[in-house]
């Protein structure tokens, strides 16, 4: 009936877990007590859970990133508290057994449950308004992807609690992950997890892909698209070509783990080698899945508080496009120390220091956008310059281990740790904290506090260094990653340091914390009631913050890169429109939410091999996608005199709050 | 007077000199000290020696890139703030050909001599090639074992666990493999690391040009007992090398088949262990258990190359041990 399933998955006997797990559930709990004591649950039902809008659909993205930030956070307490203690004889609080686990936790929600959801939430959210469209390519798709993200996460967390996590490292080890040395539940739930949200990021891409090829406003060319929505359609494309290989390399194993096959076993013809490329095919790509979003968001930033159109655009536009075709040709360097010839280690790595060009280009460029401008020193602002200054570090070294024979020492040391969080934290956090802060009025409807903002910046920044800096000292000290405890006393002082610095890092996400809350209490003199707070420079701030369902009463007619700043220098800006128009929206549906609870009980099913639950939970999602593809009645239309009304409300709130256009900002 | 005047000016000077000196070497005692913690900054072999030289090298050609970055950021937001209304503001400047081709250009320039160093020093510091020397190669097989280090001698016919002992200023020519999962042999003080993977074997130059005691260890997460895999690595004179090789021909302990069977069971932080001799070509069985059931096969040498598993070898050539200077092509 249950499977492997029995009482005995439950590691009672480990006291951390435990808490975690109790802590976890409490939260839980108190979040459905109060939304069922507060009657939410028609709101929460009608408003979000079925909700088709991309907007919506983008926040929960982002309220899921923000959680499983919280959880990976807490994996990297762990792992810097034990490794600041676990020398010589000590061996810190955690077992192997439990480190183990952890570093692998943290990899996979870093990379796939917080950075995926977090930048897929923000192009939910913006690229259909910086593109002058009401509505993605196919919103019902957008749920789907959207719940099996959430699906995908959920295993992870029920993991805690209910079997183990996967031993080997979020990315992976052959043959370590086969069940002749893991036969436990611990891989195939990071397999599944990963399968999951693996296929919901590769509709992501379509949709997306589509969206912008599509439904782009009338005059919008692509190079009119402001630079987030061409990182986007690059990172698009990036999720369309590199997720199938994972989807196959994932099917691989779960026939090797399943069926006894030997695809990635030490004998009877399976070669571990394949898994490092197959996996790496899809892992370099993916670290510029998550990055290049990042890069437009610093993109858009950096010209709208430099009140400046940006510097060359097409630059940007070439090198973003550069680096995506190059993504795909550096996987190897992932493995020079695995006996390859000189000529194909020379090859990976001269391709990976081609990508620093490009780069550095863009660095460049958004420099020269500051040149001559009027910087206005924003939170947003905040993490851009902290990215710049922090970024070429990480590039610097990057380019260092691109070199075989200087990766020949540093590779798997914690110099290779910093150097990828070097691009990581500053590269993509950092950009989606500015898109955060950024597009945070236009989601919600009211700005985020900017003195607690920049609070949370300045422990972010600092504990960055903090942290990362003597893992670089560690690197070329010899340490090796994943370490449960170590015999070198000479490493623990630098430990201790890079643990302080994760305390800085908790710091700061406290803060954030307290910027949230002390945002929504001052949200009546922060809201922004005419929908353009920061004097933006793009469409999405023409429309309502938060903006009307339907985005745009009329679409825009689009004449420059900076179509916004283009609209306000002639006039067009801020006008109510006067013909209006019938515009048809989608329905709510259920179906996504339930595709999301189905795969969640399917890939919980395979863990524990419930076959009937795994039968039925394929069939059930077999069954919604035929009753959703013969349901007819998707889209309800709203009149163009409902529009009407709702335009003049938002005109009739916005005039008093319009002020006379900047001084210096947009005539020119 | 004039003298005095010398004089005094002269014991400036040196008081200047000496605390020039003082404040220098004291500077180069830290650094040195720093480095002395840091392998990979004080290498103790060739293959180290030149991997430090080329970081440095990288390091100070991106500098050119880097460090303009840092200035300008400071430059352009204190110059451009918005509060500063003497600054030029010119909203729509947005392209410059000059700045376009120097921000194009310079990183390429850059790339390219990286990819000369990139180029030659890949080749010259090949794992897999031959150190020059005066001595001739010591070859040592090494198993990586859950979670332990086997060392076979071949040419001693002795094996050792979880200890290296090898002369300095002889190369060393190492073959590895796995007798279960993948890991990494590293001996940070001599250079490159090189994967063990289970019916392959892959190959390891090193040399040390000092004795001294250095550590090695796996750089390639295994499970449970990985933390506790690393060993010494002690280069020797010849005198102490070959009185260690006497000890260890003293031990009862002989790695026969059985013995081996014992041994690669899984254990935490074995204790070092000396056998006496070693089953002939213990290492090519380890190496066939998990290629042999498609008839004998030559393990490929370069396993990390692509389309390079060789197919079945007539039985004379199947001996992985003298791979033959035709299959050291690349592939």
């Amino acid at each position: 009936m249950f499977g492997k399933l029995t009482l005995a998955a439950i590691p009672y006997d480990q006291p951390i877990v435990m808490g975690a797990v109790g802590g976890a559930l409490l939260l839980a709990l108190i979040i459905l007590g109060l939304i069922t004591y507060y009657r939410q649950w028609p709101y929460l039902w009608r408003e979000w859970l079925t909700s088709l809008d991309h907007k919506k659909i983008g926040i929960m993205y982002i309220i899921l990133a923000l959680i499983m930030l919280l959880r990976g956070f807490s994996d990297a307490i762990l792992m810097r508290s034990q490794q600041a203690l676990a020398v010589g004889a000590s061996q810190g609080y955690l077992p192997p057994q439990h480190f183990d686990q952890i570093f692998g936790a943290h990899g996979t929600i870093m990379i796939v449950f917080m950075a995926m959801p977090f930048l897929t939430g923000l192009m939910n959210i913006i690229v259909p308004q910086q593109i002058g469209a009401r509505d993605v390519a196919f919103p019902f798709l957008n749920a789907v992807s959207l719940w099996l993200s959430v699906a995908g996460a959920l295993l992870v967390m029920v993991s805690l609690g209910v079997g183990e996590f996967s031993r080997t490292g979020w990315s992976g080890i052959a043959p370590l992950f086969e069940t002749q040395y893991n036969p436990g539940t611990g891989v195939d739930y990071w397999m599944w997890a990963f399968q999951v949200a693996g296929i919901g990021s590769t509709l992501t891409g379509i949709n997306f892909l589509v969206t912008i090829l599509k439904l782009r406003a009338p005059g919008m060319t692509l190079m009119r698209m402001p630079l987030f929505v061409w990182t986007a359609l690059t990172t698009n494309v990036l999720m369309i070509l590199a997720f199938p290989p994972l989807t196959v390399a994932f099917a691989l194993l779960a026939l090797d783990r399943y069926l006894g096959m030997h695809f990635f076993t030490n004998a009877l013809g399976g070669n571990m080698m394949m898994w490092n490329n197959l996996f790496w095919i899809w892992g370099h790509p993916e670290v510029y899945i998550v990055i290049l979003p990042a890069f437009g968001i610093f993109s858009e930033v950096v010209a709208t508080f430099s009140g400046k159109r940006l510097f060359g655009y097409e630059s940007l536009v070439y090198a973003t496009a550069a680096i995506m075709i190059l993504s795909f040709t550096v996987w190897l360097h992932h493995f020079f120390t695995m006996g390859n010839s000189p000529g194909v280690n020379t090859f990976f790595g001269i391709t990976t220091m081609m990508i620093a060009i490009p780069t550095g280009v863009k660095v460049y460029d958004w420099l020269f956008t500051m040149y001559r401008g009027r910087i206005r020193f924003t939170t947003p602002m905040y993490w851009t310059l902290g990215f710049l200054t922090t970024f070429v570090i990480g590039g610097m070294t990057g380019v260092l281990m691109a070199l075989p024979p200087a990766d020949y020492v540093v590779h798997n040391s914690l110099f290779l740790i910093a150097h990828f969080h070097n691009m990581l934290i500053p590269g993509a956090v950092f950009g989606y904290f500015a898109g955060y802060a950024y597009w945070f009025p236009k989601a919600v409807g009211f700005r985020l506090d900017e003195t607690w903002g920049k609070r949370a910046f300045w422990c972010w920044f600092i504990g960055f260094y903090l942290a990362f800096a003597p893992l670089y000292i560690l690197g070329f000290m010899g340490m090796p990653r994943r370490m449960e405890h170590y015999w070198n006393p000479a490493w623990q002082p630098y430990l201790i340091i890079a643990a302080a610095g994760t305390a800085l890092i908790l710091a700061g996400i406290v803060m954030q914390g307290i910027q949230l809350v002390v945002s929504i209490r001052h949200r009546h003199a922060n809201r922004d009631l005419t929908g353009d707070p920061w004097d933006g420079r793009t469409l999405e701030w023409t429309t309502a913050s938060p903006p009307a369902v339907y985005n745009f009463a009329v679409l825009p007619r689009v004449e420059d890169i900076d179509a916004l700043t283009h609209m306000k220098a002639t006039g067009r800006a801020n006008t109510l429109p006067e013909r209006f128009e019938d515009i048809p929206i989608p329905n709510n549906s259920a179906v996504g939410f339930f595709i999301g609870i189905l795969a969640f009980l399917f890939g919980f099913a395979m863990v524990w091999y419930i076959w009937w639950l795994t039968m039925a939970s394929a069939l059930g999602i077999l069954l919604l996608i035929i009753i959703r593809s013969v349901d007819d009645d998707t889209e309800t239309v709203i009149p163009a005199s409902e529009v009407q009304r709702m335009e003049a409300v938002r005109h009739r709130q916005a005039r008093p709050a319009l002020r006379p256009l900047p001084a210096g900002g947009t005539m020119s | 007077m004039i003298n005095g005047h010398f004089q005094r000016r002269h014991q400036v000077k040196n008081t200047l000199q000496r605390i020039r000196n003082g404040l220098g070497g004291l500077g180069a005692a830290v650094f040195m000290t720093g480095c002395r913690q840091m392998p990979l900054l004080d290498p103790k072999g060739p293959i180290g020696e030149a991997q430090r030289h080329l970081i440095i090298t990288t390091f100070a050609l991106m500098l050119i890139v880097v460090v303009p970055v840092f200035v300008l950021v400071f430059w352009f937001t204190r110059k451009y703030r918005a509060s500063n209304s003497k600054a030029t503001y010119a909203p729509q400047w947005a392209y410059s050909a000059p700045i376009d081709s120097v921000i194009w250009l310079v990183p390429v320039v850059i790339v390219i001599a990286l990819s000369y160093f990139t180029w030659t020093g890949t080749f010259r510091l090949d794992p897999y090639k031959p150190i020059a020397a005066a001595h001739e190669p010591l070859p040592i097989e090494v198993v990586s074992l859950d979670w332990k280090w086997l060392f076979i001698y071949p040419e001693q016919n002795i094996a050792v666990v979880n200890q290296l002992v090898f002369p300095a200023n002889v190369p060393l020519r190492f073959k590895l493999t796995s007798d279960s999962v993948m890991t990494s042999f590293f001996i940070p003080r001599l250079g490159s690391q090189m994967y063990a993977m289970a019916g392959m074997q892959t190959q390891l130059n090193l040399m040390a040009d000092e004795p001294g005691v250095y550590t090695g260890h796996n750089q390639e997460f295994s499970g449970r007992g990985y933390a506790d895999m690393h060993f010494k690595a002690i280069a020797a004179t010849p005198g102490e090398f070959q009185a260690w090789l006497a000890k260890v021909r003293q031990s009862s302990d002989v790695l026969d088949t059985a013995r081996f069977a014992q041994l690669r069971k899984p254990t935490t932080a074995n204790p070092v262990a000396f056998f006496s001799s070693v089953e002939p070509a213990l290492f090519q069985r380890i190496v066939r258990t998990y290629r042999g059931w498609m008839g004998p096969m030559t393990a490929p040498d370069r396993p990390g190359t692509m389309g390079h598993d060789s197919g079945p070898m007539p039985p004379q050539a199947a001996d992985a041990d003298h791979p033959s200077p035709a299959k050291r092509k690349e592939g």
